[in-house]
């Protein structure tokens, strides 16, 4: 078993874990935190994406130990129970960005991501271009498109980040 | 995934004292190959030593006219890196295309290089421009570092360092890619150097990375794409599988190394 001391969401996690654990398996068993999904498990789907240090990262190939010391962020973590949703989520609700909801998640995650390094006025092309990591399975992507340049422009109106 | 004890040092030292140790230890350092193979029980190193927490080793910096890229720094890091968009934008450009923006998050050069995946991009790369990896031990040219289908000269207690790029005159990388896997079907670095030129390929060759001396002496007459026409590759030596046969790999890279040239050309 190894230690790990990670901040999820803003709070100290300490565990115990075995080293083969993955984070993505560590957030859903052990935190329960249960938003971060597994589609593919073979890092191509993105629905595990999570932010690792504020960036995105696929948590199915991350090992739980290798997070040790860092900080990460799930869907959890953008907005508190029963406080306004995030900004991007806002988006993808007024959107239709959702259709079943099992890839919305890591869209999310990578739709911040985006925002953080490429800023809050996004064409459709590079949406796209940034979505090749991100897989949705009722191949609803136009929505998908029109809620991450919605929730970009919000987000900068908008404190949280 | 099987289990395996989890190592963590401090420096690249103590890295290779443990792989010493430790017999059918891997280094690991974003994960992103070998934690996917361990998944599928592909692979089952008892020993897992994790060089994510070395400091030093994912610097970017010019040093006297080579372009010094640490073993860690993620494929993010290159492709965003001002250093190596003003030193060889062609390899920022093969960086930026490598997997998806998760992925180059976490993925190294120094993991791509070691592993030696047929398909990888950065091969093309390291052998087109004549760089030159550094180990703990000793430095390795290109030329003589990979050495086909996963297989490198790096001994089994060596690690990379660092991977030194000799800056080129003009190059260019052009990536045709496996719709569905996005991994290289065809990838063509073209560098001209200031001595010669040479042309890179990498997803097609059953043995890895390999280079088209017949385009290379075509373009050192004349680094024009005109000079290619004509010129075809043999399929001898291709891969041939599903994705695309060896006759049609042949002709991709003849195809994807005209447009190199020319995109190389046209950067100036």
């Amino acid at each position: 078993m190894a230690k790990i001391s990670i901040i999820v969401n803003g709070n100290p996690v300490n565990a115990n874990v075995d080293p083969r654990t993955l984070l993505v398996q560590f957030l859903r068993e052990n935190l329960r935190l249960t938003g971060t999904h597994v589609g593919c498990d073979t890092s191509q789907c993105g629905a595990c994406v999570v932010h690792l240090d504020g960036k995105a990262v696929k948590s199915c190939t991350t090992l739980a130990v290798m997070a040790d010391g860092h900080e990460v962020k799930t869907i959890e973590g953008l907005a508190a129970d029963g406080a306004p949703l995030h900004p991007m989520q806002e988006a993808f609700r007024e959107h239709h960005g959702l259709q079943c909801g099992f890839c919305t998640p890591g869209m999310i995650m990578t739709a911040i991501d985006i925002v953080h390094r490429k800023g809050h006025e996004l064409s459709d092309h590079v949406i796209r271009e940034e979505l090749e990591g991100n897989l949705c399975r009722c191949t609803g992507y136009q929505n998908i498109v029109l809620s991450i340049a919605a929730g970009a422009k919000a987000m900068a109106k908008s404190d949280l980040a | 995934m099987y289990e395996f004890k989890y190592h963590r040092p401090a420096t690249v030292r103590q890295a290779a004292n443990l792989l010493v140790k430790n017999e059918d230890a891997k280094l690991i350092a974003g994960g992103h190959t070998l934690v996917p193979v361990m998944k599928q029980r592909l692979a089952s190193p008892p020993h897992l030593v994790d060089l994510s927490h070395i400091e030093g080793l994912n610097g970017i910096e010019m040093k006297g006219r080579s372009l010094v890229i640490g073993a860690t720094a993620t494929h993010a890091e290159v492709a965003n890196s001002p250093i190596v968009g003003e030193a060889i934008p062609a390899l920022a450009d093969l960086a930026s295309q490598i997997g998806d923006p998760a992925v180059r998050h976490r993925g190294t050069i120094g993991g791509s290089l070691a592993n030696n995946d047929p398909t990888a991009d950065y091969p093309a790369a390291v052998l087109a421009l004549g760089a030159t990896i550094v180990t703990n031990k000793r430095r390795l040219k290109a030329e003589e570092y990979f050495q086909g289908l996963f297989s490198t000269a790096l001994e089994p207690d060596e690690i990379i360092t660092k991977v030194m790029f000799p800056l080129p005159k003009k190059a260019a990388y052009v990536k045709f890619r496996n719709q569905a896997s996005r991994y290289a079907l065809v990838g063509v670095f073209v560098a001209k150097r200031p001595s010669d030129v040479r042309v890179a390929v990498t997803g097609a060759g059953s043995n890895g990375v390999f280079r088209v001396t017949a385009f290379e002496e075509a373009l050192k007459k004349r680094f024009s794409h005109k000079v290619l026409d004509g010129l075809v590759v043999s399929a001898d030596g291709l891969n041939n599988d599903l994705h695309g046969s060896a006759e049609y790999r042949a002709h991709l890279i003849a195809v994807v190394a005209r447009r190199a040239v020319e995109a190389a050309t046209a950067k100036g």
